[in-house]
């Protein structure tokens, strides 16, 4: 962030996805082209339209597989909602990534964490609903409440590592994950931290959530029988996002504080972006501006120019509108550059962590700068529009990634953009 | 230890976490448990659904050891 104060860079990762439990793990099955994405099997989803989503996998955690009780005690496991427990495993990661288990007091004073959450508890809700229905008042536990609230992410994990700083939580739908990096940036460069735990969880893979988003008619309804077919960005036979869950975590931390003490450095957020459409509650702005305005931002915040960036990871959910919306609205923030840059959607591979997704895709980013490789764009057979742009279709591509932006756009057109550097 | 002590016992050790060797029927719930509030609004949910009891508030808060949980079922059992 170059307007003023502290740089703030990336010095941990940590990734729970419906591809894998573990930053690598997710990494190398994205780039092969692996689709996280399969049938409903938590609960009877007969009656429903949509039947698919991402569901995290179950298995040995050496083998990137995901096993809850390897990451939280069993009696908390059974006192949080998954969301809670998601952002813990990404939170785990990120923080032994970075070597920040354990700081010294004076370090836990002036270490933060902002992990936000786009809907929070939403099956302990329902099932707590049902409960007080059926059997009484008296039947709702008593840690229902703290067990789905969403800064519960945040207090989690400074209880477990003895964070004291700044504690907070952002909720703007499925922008939160790029909001809470973003703010945490901001934090530490005003100097209120030097290090911050940040990103975002969701898990709201349940009956009510997988109603509630059809009934908003945002889900995938035609590919069933076919689910890794069904989370299809820019293509044209595109019918609505897939729903995956997971969380995905960063350790940001100033860059002379990171320098100091001889930290792994992935990358620097440079730029953050922020705006509103001020237009419909589920439809973005008809012409992209919202989104533009939030990429805008975030490159003069970066003091970098629409010709400085090399990969952008679109928010491209796989609706039939947004998709394209969003399209034309890089598109005319590029101009002439955008034959030479490349863009592509992950939610093809893992669908749409909806709180998550932008921290998440945050974690691809600085993991494109790293290994110079933009991951693919999963079932994009055939384009709705012609673009200049390299939409990465199907296969990964090795190409120069100095500059990456990620966009995250929410219900209640709420935008967000952050541009990550190479150091 | 009676049945209803046995199963008592083994409902604090999964809820509380809890060793069982500590688990005595002189033991305190907060005191010697280590459990706070919520634990032991949590414990007399698990109480009442395990044994089919009911233990409304007043008495749940006369409940401060394992021996004086056994002792409140064992007598709403024999009611």
């Amino acid at each position: 962030m170059a307007a003023s104060g502290r740089r703030v860079v990336v010095t941990g990762l940590g990734l729970l996805t419906p591809l894998a439990c573990g930053v690598e793990e997710t990494w190398s099955k994205l780039l092969a082209g692996e689709s996280g994405l399969g049938p409903i099997t938590r609960f009877d989803a007969s009656d429903l339209p949509c039947r698919i989503a991402g569901e995290l996998k179950k298995g040995p955690t050496a083998e990137g597989g995901f096993t809850p009780e390897d990451w939280v005690e069993a009696k908390e496991l059974r006192r949080v909602d998954d969301f809670i427990v998601y952002a813990l495993v990404a939170a785990a990661q990120a923080v032994r990534d970075a070597g920040w288990e354990a700081p010294s007091e004076a370090e836990k004073l002036r270490t933060g964490v902002l992990i936000g959450s786009g809907i929070g508890g939403l099956p302990s809700i329902e099932k707590a609903t049902l409960d007080l229905y059926e059997k009484g008042p008296r039947k709702i536990s008593p840690f229902f409440i703290p067990g789905s609230l969403i800064n519960l992410c945040s207090g989690q994990v400074a209880i477990k590592y003895g964070y004291k700083g700044p504690n907070h939580a952002v909720v703007t739908a499925c922008s939160t994950g790029a909001h809470a990096i973003g703010d945490a940036a901001r934090l530490i460069q005003r100097g209120e931290a030097d290090v911050m735990v940040a990103g975002g969880a969701e898990g709201a893979i349940c009956r009510l959530g997988i109603a509630g988003f059809v009934a908003c008619k945002a889900l995938s309804t035609g590919f069933n029988d076919e689910p890794s077919r069904g989370s299809r960005p820019y293509d044209k036979d595109r019918d609505g996002f897939v729903m995956g869950e997971g969380a995905g975590v960063v350790v940001l931390e100033d860059y002379e504080h990171a320098k100091a003490r001889g930290a792994k450095i992935y990358a620097e957020v440079k730029g953050y972006g922020l705006s509103g459409d001020a237009y419909h509650v589920t439809s973005p702005a008809p012409d992209g501006n919202g989104g533009f305005r939030s990429m805008s931002a975030a490159l003069a915040d970066a003091g970098l120019t629409p010709a400085d960036l090399d990969y952008i990871n679109a928010h491209g959910t796989s609706t039939p509108m947004g998709d394209e919306i969003e399209l034309g609205a890089v598109q005319r923030l590029l101009g002439d550059h955008a034959a030479k840059a490349s863009m592509s959607s992950t939610k093809s591979s893992i669908g749409h962590l909806l709180g998550a997704a932008g921290a998440v895709e945050a974690v691809f980013c600085a993991l494109a700068i790293r290994d110079q490789i933009a991951p693919p764009t999963l079932n994009l057979e055939n384009p709705s529009v012609e673009t200049p742009l390299d939409l990465v279709p199907l296969k990964a591509r090795k190409r120069e990634i100095r500059v990456a932006l990620s966009n995250s756009f929410g219900f209640g057109g709420t935008n967000a953009s952050l541009v990550l550097t190479q150091v | 230890m009676s049945d209803v002590a046995e199963r008592v016992k083994k409902i604090v050790v999964n809820y509380l976490n809890v060793d069982e060797g500590k688990v005595t029927l002189e033991a305190s719930f907060i005191d010697d448990l280590g459990a706070d509030s919520l634990d032991t609004v949590e414990l007399v949910m698990a109480f009442e659904e395990e044994f089919g009891v009911e233990i409304p508030d007043d008495a749940a808060e006369s409940i401060q050891t394992v021996g004086d949980a056994v002792a409140f079922i064992t007598k709403q059992q024999a009611a």
